[in-house]
C-alpha cells in the first residue's frame, strides 16, 4: 500500500472527517446514536454503500454522460442500500426494526452522494474504494462514539449489557434521561469538534 | 482594610509576570478585584471608568435575591414541618431549611466556580464575575429534595456548554442557571417535577401524595381529568398564601412578596431593566385573559393574575428574564422581548399537557430570539433615519 493510498484511509479518520469536519450525515449521526449497537449496524452498512458505489461507479465513470450522472449514482446507491436492507432483515432483524426507516435513508446520506461526485467520478476504482472505506470508517468512528456515551449515560449499558454497576444505582446515581433525547446527539457531536479542534493544530481557523 | 490591602500588596509580586506563581495570577486577579474595588484609572482620552464594575453589579443581584432565599429556607421547614404538625420554634423551622438549602448553594458555587477559574487560566483571561449570580440562582430554581450530585452535573453542563463554549460570560446565548435548570428538567425528570419533590421529608412520611402538589400540578392534572374548575380551585392555594409564599415549589420562587423586594432592588439600582420586568408581567395577564375567553377546560378559566402568583413565573420575569446578557439589548426590544417571555411562558403552561411550568422553557425560547428582535429594531431604526434624511435633503434642495 503506497502512503497516498494509506492517505485515502486515514485523512477521513481525522483531518478531514465527514461529520465533524465536513458536517455531512449528521441527521442519522442523530437518529441511530441511542445506542451502540444500532449504531454499529448502521456504521457499517454505511461503509458497505459507501465503498461498494464508490467502486461500481469508478469503474464505469467514463462511459458516465455528465449530464445525467446524479440519476445514474443514485441507481447504484439504491440497489446497494436495498440489498444492505434485506441483508440486514434477514440476519440482524431486531437492529433493522430499531434503524428502521434510517436504513433506506442512506441513500440520501450526503456523505456518499459527496464521494461520488468528489472523487469517485475522478479517480480509478482501487483508490475510490479505499476513499469509501475510509470516510465510511470516519462517520462510523463518530457515531459510535456518540452511541457509546449516549448508552453508557443514558442508560447504563453498552451493546445491551448494563455496566453500570447495581450498587451504584443504590448510593442515588440516575441514568441521564436527556442523554436519550436526539439534542444530547448533537451536543455530543458539537464537543467531539471542539476536543478535535483544540487538539488538531491543522484543523485551528484563522 | 488596610490590613486586607497590605496582604494583598505583599503577595502580588509573587503572582505578575516573572513570580513564582505567574501561571495563577488569573485567580489572584479575581480575587483582588473582588474584595477591593480596583484603582485603575484612565491614562489618556475622555473614557470614564466608573468604579461599579462588573463584580459590583453582580454582588447587588445576589443582594437582591437574599430575600427570596431567606425565605425559601424558612418555607422548606415550614412545609416540612407542616407534614407532622410539631410546633416549632422560628429558628428551629429556619434551621431544618437552611440545613437543607445550604449544601445545595456550596455545590453549585464550588463546581461553577471551578470550572470558571479552570477556563481562566487555561485561556489566560480574567475569572468572569457572571457565576456569582449564575451560583445563587440555581439553588433557587430546584426543588429543595434535589441530589446534589445532580446540582453539580447540572452546574457543570450550564458552565460548560451554556457560556465557556460561547466565549464566557457576556457572550452566552442563554441564560446559564436556566440552562441548568433545563438540564435537570430533561435527564432526571422525576426528580425535578411532580408532587413529591418539593417537600423535604415527603419521600420517607409515605403521606397522602396529593398535599404535596403545587398549584400548576394541580391544575394540569384537571385538564385530562376533565374537572371543573369550581373543584380543582378547592385545591389551590389562597391568594395570600401564595402571595406570602407558603405554598410548595422551587426554593426560592414561592414568596412574591420576597421578589417583589428583590424587584425593587433591582429597578432602583438600575441593574435589572423595569420594562422587562413589566412587559413579562403584562404577557402573562394578556394571554390569562386570552385563555380565559375560551375557557375550554379548567385549566383556562383559572384567573389571570393567578398564574402570575403561581409557580416560576414572577422569579423568572425579575431574575431571570432581565439578564443583561441573555435578554434583548434595545428598550424597544424589552418591551417585545418582555411581553412574549410572559404569553408564551402561561401559553405553555395551559396548553402543553407535558409541562406544568412554561416560564422556563419561554424565557430560553426568548433568550435565542432577543438578538433576532435586536436586530429588527435597529434595522428600523436605520431606515426611520434614512428617511429623514432624504426628507430633510429634498427639503434643502426645494430652497
Amino acid at each position: 500500500m503506497t502512503s497516498k493510498n494509506w492517505k485515502l484511509l486515514t485523512n477521513p479518520l481525522n483531518d478531514e472527517n465527514p461529520i465533524t469536519v465536513q458536517v455531512l450525515g449528521i441527521c442519522s449521526a442523530l437518529a441511530v446514536t441511542v445506542q451502540l449497537k444500532p449504531a454499529l449496524v448502521m456504521a457499517l452498512s454505511v461503509t458497505v454503500v459507501i465503498a461498494l458505489s464508490n467502486l461500481i461507479i469508478a469503474s464505469v465513470r467514463n462511459t458516465i454522460p455528465p449530464r445525467i450522472r446524479i440519476i445514474v449514482q443514485l441507481v447504484v446507491i439504491a440497489t446497494l442500500v436495498i440489498l444492505v436492507d434485506q441483508v440486514l432483515k434477514a440476519f440482524v432483524y431486531d437492529v433493522s426494526k430499531k434503524l428502521s426507516v434510517f436504513v433506506g435513508l442512506i441513500i440520501t446520506n450526503c456523505i456518499i452522494m459527496g464521494r461520488l461526485e468528489a472523487f469517485a467520478m475522478v479517480n480509478k476504482p482501487w483508490e475510490s474504494f479505499l476513499d469509501g472505506i475510509g470516510n465510511g470508517f470516519g462517520y462510523g468512528m463518530i457515531l459510535v462514539i456518540v452511541a457509546f456515551f449516549r448508552e453508557l449515560l443514558g442508560s447504563g449499558s453498552l451493546l445491551g449489557y448494563q455496566v453500570i454497576p447495581e450498587s451504584l444505582y443504590a448510593f442515588g446515581y440516575k441514568d441521564n434521561g436527556m442523554m436519550i433525547l436526539p439534542p444530547m446527539a448533537l451536543i455530543t457531536v458539537g464537543i467531539i469538534i471542539w476536543v478535535q479542534r483544540s487538539r488538531n493544530r491543522k484543523l485551528i481557523e484563522k | 482594610m488596610n490590613f486586607l490591602r497590605r496582604t494583598i500588596d505583599n503577595i502580588k509580586p509573587h503572582f505578575s509576570k516573572g513570580g513564582k506563581f505567574e501561571k495563577l495570577s488569573a485567580t489572584f486577579e479575581a480575587f483582588e478585584t473582588f474584595l477591593l474595588v480596583p484603582g485603575k484609572v484612565t491614562q489618556n482620552g475622555s473614557h470614564i471608568r466608573d468604579s461599579f464594575d462588573m463584580k459590583r453589579m453582580m454582588a447587588l443581584v445576589v443582594i437582591a435575591m437574599i430575600p427570596a432565599l431567606l425565605f425559601g429556607m424558612y418555607n422548606v421547614g415550614h412545609l416540612h414541618f407542616s407534614l407532622s404538625s410539631e410546633s416549632k420554634t422560628f429558628w428551629q423551622i429556619f434551621g431544618f431549611g437552611f440545613l437543607k438549602v445550604f449544601p445545595i448553594i456550596v455545590v453549585s458555587y464550588v463546581t461553577g466556580l471551578a470550572i470558571e477559574f479552570t477556563f481562566a487560566q487555561i485561556r489566560g483571561h480574567e475569572v468572569n464575575e457572571g457565576f456569582l449570580v449564575t451560583g445563587m440562582l440555581i439553588p433557587l430554581i430546584v426543588p429543595v429534595n434535589i441530589s446534589l450530585w445532580m446540582v453539580a452535573v447540572a452546574t457543570a453542563f450550564a458552565v460548560i456548554i451554556g457560556k465557556e463554549v460561547f466565549g464566557g460570560t457576556g457572550m452566552n446565548i442563554l441564560n446559564p442557571a436556566l440552562t441548568a435548570r433545563a438540564f435537570l428538567f430533561f435527564a432526571y425528570p422525576a426528580d425535578m417535577t411532580g408532587d413529591k419533590v418539593w417537600i423535604s421529608g415527603m419521600n420517607e412520611a409515605g403521606l397522602d401524595t396529593t398535599s404535596g402538589a403545587t398549584a400548576l400540578g394541580h391544575l394540569l392534572q384537571s385538564v385530562p381529568e376533565k374537572t371543573a374548575f369550581s373543584d380543582v380551585a378547592l385545591k389551590l392555594p389562597t391568594d395570600i398564601d401564595a402571595f406570602l409564599g407558603f405554598i410548595p415549589g422551587s426554593i426560592g420562587e414561592t414568596s412574591k412578596l420576597a421578589i417583589l423586594i428583590g424587584a425593587l432592588i433591582l429597578i432602583y439600582t438600575g441593574v435589572g431593566s423595569w420594562k422587562i420586568i413589566i412587559s413579562t408581567f403584562f404577557g402573562g395577564l394578556v394571554m390569562g385573559w386570552l385563555l380565559n375567553a375560551f375557557s375550554a377546560n379548567a385549566y383556562m378559566e383559572l384567573p389571570a393574575y393567578k398564574h402570575l402568583l403561581y409557580g416560576g413565573f414572577a422569579f423568572g420575569a425579575v431574575f431571570m428574564a432581565t439578564d443583561p446578557v441573555t435578554a434583548s439589548q434595545t428598550e424597544k426590544g424589552k418591551w417585545i422581548y418582555g411581553f412574549l417571555t410572559g404569553m408564551l411562558a402561561i401559553l405553555i403552561r395551559v396548553l402543553n399537557p407535558a409541562y406544568p411550568e412554561g416560564m422556563m422553557l419561554a424565557i430560553l425560547l426568548m433568550n435565542v430570539f432577543a438578538p433576532l428582535i435586536d436586530y429588527y429594531i435597529v434595522e428600523a431604526n436605520v431606515k426611520r433615519r434614512l428617511r429623514r434624511l432624504k426628507n430633510e435633503s429634498v427639503k434643502l434642495n426645494k430652497q
